[in-house]
């Protein structure tokens, strides 16, 4: 690791002004940024830490559903959500181990977008809203492909607002060494239709199963899509899972979602 | 009633203590007053001709005070291998050097060509990168798969040795003409293509070295990551660098876990006390994580076609396997013995089968060198055979259970000689295999079998009947085999004068518990407790030569010659208690810590004795020397044969392919037992390894021999809920015969013994499931792998 000078604001105004300087980079968990700059792989000149923002902090009910601030760490997600939206509880309690559940939180998770992530799953398919220091955007606006969101240069995630679905529920299937989603799926069902939103399993990132979420708003069962298959072509191919595999398993894991959603 | 003191008591770990609370004193936590910080420089490419390395770049940036590169170590020896394997021609394996830095080129992507001392890690850490972009590596070819680098001539690990063959070994070229007679014959033969998978040791603590140089008197201390300090000092003096071994002290302190990977002598530990040596001060290194993956000692990696003929009714007539043993880009200690009489010798497994050849093609790759890892040839071996009678049921209809019944030798057979020259003591493999059964419940699988059914999964039970070779080694044995070394080793049993007791043992423990175990043994021994004996080990300064820690022979070898250190300390109190009982010293007896005359109630204790002797006030000086310390050295008469049944039960999902290990049951017969808990957790650790390997580990270089699985990220380790709870059993035992205490090796059994269980179960539960088609799936058993065999 190299040198670097860290800050922490306060207000998110703050932080918005520390990040407009040369060299600056958002620090949130630092579950990504700390082990890349360990190895040498990142060198950010200045860390502003978004951790010590009191309105960037917590769970609670409000318009539009259930508004997560954005340095909320996974463990406290997975316990105040649990009454509330227990599909999206449950995912911030499966992610990685206690230690990453104490420091990693939601906002650093949705801004850095990696392709085997939970949260993008639980954020598309809920179709959520991105709150940030500059504007508020439409989960489907959102994610524009692996590690590639909408954000802005200077722009950070402050909350995420989910509207709460009738049923969900994500089904991970573990990468055997991280423990990152070699391919997960998070199923909601509103009274508006079914959304599907896999992750760790395309090449372009997160994204949402169209078919699936067409034949389940028809009939929310497993059977209900036992008939579609899902292409392999932009699918990733790595030492731990084929295309084709990773096509097996977005079926496989959306059936498995629906028939546990509640 | 279980003990609760002395031998077989299942007393806790004394070791944990401070292993658990933080206190434990590893290489890496000791801070020497003018210490300076290396980092090794390693090659990014599997295989190039080093054109220039800019040393200029680095010797000016702040802190630097010293660089290394091969040109400093040029003169020097080479790492040595320390066994020599004769092909089948009669022709000695090729060695080639291997330098202390590479020099002139490189040949695995982490390959140390330079050095960096600096007055801070920081600083060494900067200029080491200066130094590898200042460094002109011309890129060659990499030689990575074992098949292309036999077959294609033209690109060479080693420019001297033109087929990257090291040797090509015949075990026993005499038996060869009988198999093939035999195979030839035989109403069946079964025959199996596998892969041993290579794994990365992975101990928790990384290697770390520290150097020493004091020119007072000219002599090194190396505090180093060793399971072996003797070995290690031996071949940093005798073979690398030519110290005197009497001007260099070796010393390992706490180790955090070794399975092989720190037997072995690395370069950096020379690099260390050479670059100490030039600037007057300590100098120390530790790897990275990322370092461990890339040069650590691998373990496995075979390529192996088994063929096994048999009766229709199964019975074993013929083993004949081809093996292409990976060892790297150059030889480690002791890879030329692991896939060779660590391997070889055990092909017959624990069957009357009549007949068995082996052959093994050791081969060069640009690759991280590969040696023995927990288990060390033995688990190749058992995989190999247990597989292929697995197949053979499968082919024959018949039962593994009752096959192994039908080939297994029985009581009356010991001593056995083997057709692959091992002479097995004792055993009883029945007992093991009917203990198994019972704990595991067999008769039950189909109704647990119905249970999975109905949460959706394919149930399988799979069984190995394994054997092993360890407590190493016969001195004259093996040195008829090849090695350089003898492998007896050494305790010195030193009673202070007020009685309590230091033992000095050639043993090393990086994680066994031998301060725990020991002492129980000299505790039940002399009549005293446990708690007053210290056992010293892991400093060359302190201890008498002993060979170290691996091979399961720390108990069976070192233990040993504790014990008969102990019976010289008696036989020296009985006459000590002789002349101050007024006795003859025939009469004088030694039991519950008191030499008492024979008959009569006049007795001293144990304590009296050692006072006596180290006060001598009364006492036979003129025929008896003062003090009261005894040394042994023991070489085992022949190995010893742990043995075992395992039953791996596994579920499988069928639309994912994951394996979940539900259930793991051992029987082990590893003879008289010093601490039960001990050896369950031994047990534990090694299926635990074992369950790794067949399920999580994979090695992955690609074409380029860059390492796929370079972190965590992508090696997958077991962790705690990818094992079940297991089932450990060692009451069948039979007591070794040739040692004193009749024990046998533990340390790496469950290693050895249960990736065959589990792979067998795995295909066993496909094939129940109506996947037939799928008689083989190599290791891992990943998802991937398990989901693309039932949809092939």
């Amino acid at each position: 690791m190299h040198n670097f000078e860290f800050v922490k604001p306060s207000s998110i105004a703050d932080a918005a002004l520390a990040l407009s300087g040369e060299g600056a980079q958002p620090l949130s968990g630092g579950q990504t940024l700390l082990p890349t700059m360990k190895q040498r792989l990142a060198a950010p000149e200045v860390l502003v830490s978004l951790t010590g923002i009191a309105e960037m902090q917590g769970v609670c009910t409000g318009d539009g559903g259930l508004h997560i601030g954005a340095a909320t760490p996974h463990v406290v997600v997975a316990r105040e959500a649990a009454s509330h939206f227990p599909a999206l509880a449950a995912l911030a309690g499966g992610i990685g181990d206690p230690a990453v559940r104490n420091r990693g939180t939601i906002g650093g998770s949705v801004a850095n977008n990696d392709p085997a992530a939970c949260y993008p799953a639980a954020v598309l398919a809920s179709g959520a809203v991105v709150v940030t220091n500059r504007r508020k955007i439409e989960a489907d606006d959102y994610f524009q492909g692996m590690f590639t969101t909408a954000l802005e240069e200077g722009e950070f995630i402050t909350s995420v607002v989910f509207p709460i679905p009738q049923k969900a529920a994500y089904v991970k299937f573990n990468q055997p060494a991280s423990r990152f989603a070699l391919t997960a799926v998070f199923v909601a069902k509103f009274d508006g239709g079914v959304r599907v939103a896999v992750t760790g399993a395309s090449n372009n990132g997160v994204f949402r199963w169209a078919e699936a979420e067409a034949a389940l708003s028809a009939d929310f069962a497993a059977s209900a899509i036992a008939g579609l298959t899902v292409p392999d072509t932009d699918m990733i191919s790595d030492l731990h899972g084929s295309a084709a595999y990773r096509a097996n398993l977005v079926k496989v894991l959306t059936g498995r979602a629906v028939t546990a959603a509640r | 009633m279980p003990k609760d003191t002395g031998i077989g008591a299942s007393t806790k770990r004394r070791e944990d203590i401070r292993f658990l609370t933080g206190r434990g004193v590893y290489t890496d936590d000791l801070s020497l007053h003018g210490q300076t910080f290396a980092v090794m420089v390693r090659s990014t490419v599997a295989h190039g001709r080093i054109v220039s390395i800019d040393t200029a770049a680095v010797e000016a940036m702040p802190g630097v005070l010293a660089v290394f590169t091969g040109e400093d170590f040029k003169d020097v020896g080479g790492n040595p291998a320390g066994w020599l394997i004769n092909s089948r021609d009669g022709t000695p394996m090729r060695e080639p050097k291997r330098p202390v830095l590479a020099h002139g080129k490189v040949r695995h992507v982490g390959d140390a060509y330079a050095a960096v001392i600096a007055e801070t890690y920081a600083q060494a850490k900067d200029a080491a990168q200066v130094l590898s972009d200042a460094t002109v590596i011309e890129d060659l070819p990499a030689v990575v798969d074992m098949r292309g680098a036999v077959a294609d001539a033209s690109n060479r690990v080693h420019d001297e040795i033109p087929d990257n063959v090291c040797f090509d070994w015949g075990w026993i070229e005499d038996n060869r003409a009988a198999v093939d007679a035999a195979m030839k014959a035989a109403p069946h033969v079964v025959t199996l293509e596998l892969t041993n998978n290579r794994l990365v040791p992975n101990a928790m603590e990384p290697r770390a070295s520290i150097g020493e140089y004091f020119p007072g008197t000219g002599d090194y201390k190396l505090t180093t990551t060793s399971q072996n300090p003797h070995l290690t000092r031996l071949l940093v003096c005798a073979f690398v660098m030519g110290i005197p071994e009497n001007k260099l002290q070796v010393v390992a302190p706490d180790v955090g876990g070794g399975f092989g990977s720190k037997i072995y002598h690395y370069g950096e530990e020379a690099l260390v006390l050479a670059a100490a040596k030039r600037l007057g001060r300590p100098v120390r290194w530790t790897a990275e994580r990322t370092e461990s993956f890339l040069s650590d000692a691998h373990g496995r990696d075979h390529v192996t076609k088994i063929e096994m003929g048999c009766t229709l009714e199964g019975d074993i007539l013929a083993i004949r396997t081809e093996t292409l043993a990976n060892v790297g880009a150059y030889l480690s200690n002791f890879s030329t013995a692991t896939p060779t009489f660590l391997h070889g010798t055990l092909m017959a497994g624990p069957y009357k089968v009549p007949h068995v050849y082996v052959n093994v093609k050791a081969v060069f790759t640009n690759t991280a060198p590969v040696d023995a890892y927990r288990g060390a040839g033995r688990p190749e071996a058992t995989y190999s055979i247990e597989r292929v009678v697995d197949k053979m049921c499968r082919e024959l209809g018949l039962d593994p259970f009752e096959v192994r019944r039908r080939n297994l030798l029985t009581p009356d057979q010991f001593p056995y000689t083997t057709p692959v020259g091992l002479v097995y003591d004792t055993g009883n493999y029945q007992a093991t295999l009917d203990k198994a059964v019972e704990l595991a419940d067999v008769a039950g699988f189909e109704a647990r079998r119905a249970d999975s059914a109905k949460r959706g999964k394919l149930r399988g039970m799979g069984l190995s009947t394994w054997i092993e070779a360890c407590g190493i080694a016969p001195s004259h044995l093996v040195g008829v085999l090849g090695a350089r070394v003898g492998l007896y080793d050494a305790a010195t049993v030193r009673v202070n004068a007020t009685g309590t007791i230091s033992v000095m043992t050639g043993a090393h423990s990086h994680g066994q518990g031998h301060e725990t175990v020991f002492p129980q043994i000299v505790a039940e021994k002399l009549g005293i407790d446990a708690s007053s004996v210290e056992i010293v080990h892991g400093d060359t300064a302190k201890i008498p030569f002993g060979m170290g820690s691996y091979g399961s022979r720390s108990l069976a070898v070192a233990g040993s010659a504790m014990d008969r250190a102990i019976d010289k300390i008696i036989a020296k109190g009985k006459k000590i208690a002789a002349h101050m009982l007024e006795a003859a010293e025939g009469d004088i007896t030694f039991a519950d810590g008191k030499f008492s005359v024979a008959g009569t109630d006049k007795a001293k204790t144990f304590g009296e004795i050692a006072f006596s002797a180290y006060v001598p006030h009364n006492y036979p000086l003129e025929t008896l020397e003062p003090g009261l310390e005894e040394t042994a050295f023991y070489d085992p008469a022949n190995f010893t044969y742990p043995a075992g049944a395992y039953i791996c039960e596994v579920e499988v999902d069928e639309g994912t392919g994951k394996v979940d290990v539900v259930s793991f049951t051992c029987a082990d017969d590893f003879g008289n037992v010093m601490n039960p808990m001990i050896v369950e957790g031994q047990v534990h650790g090694g299926v635990g390894q074992g369950i790794g390997q067949a399920v999580l580990e994979s090695t992955t270089y690609d074409e380029n021999g860059q390492l796929l699985t370079g972190s965590y990220m992508d090696y997958a380790m077991p962790r705690a809920d990818d094992v079940p709870f297991y089932t450990v059993d060692h009451s069948c035992n039979t007591p070794c015969t040739h040692n004193p205490l009749g024990v046998k090796g533990c340390g790496e059994a469950g290693a050895i013994g249960s990736p065959p269980a589990v792979v067998n179960a795995v295909i066993d539960a496909l094939q129940r499931g109506g996947h037939t088609h799928v008689t083989h799936i190599d290791m891992p058993v990943s998802p991937n792998r398990v989901w693309q065999a039932i949809n092939a």
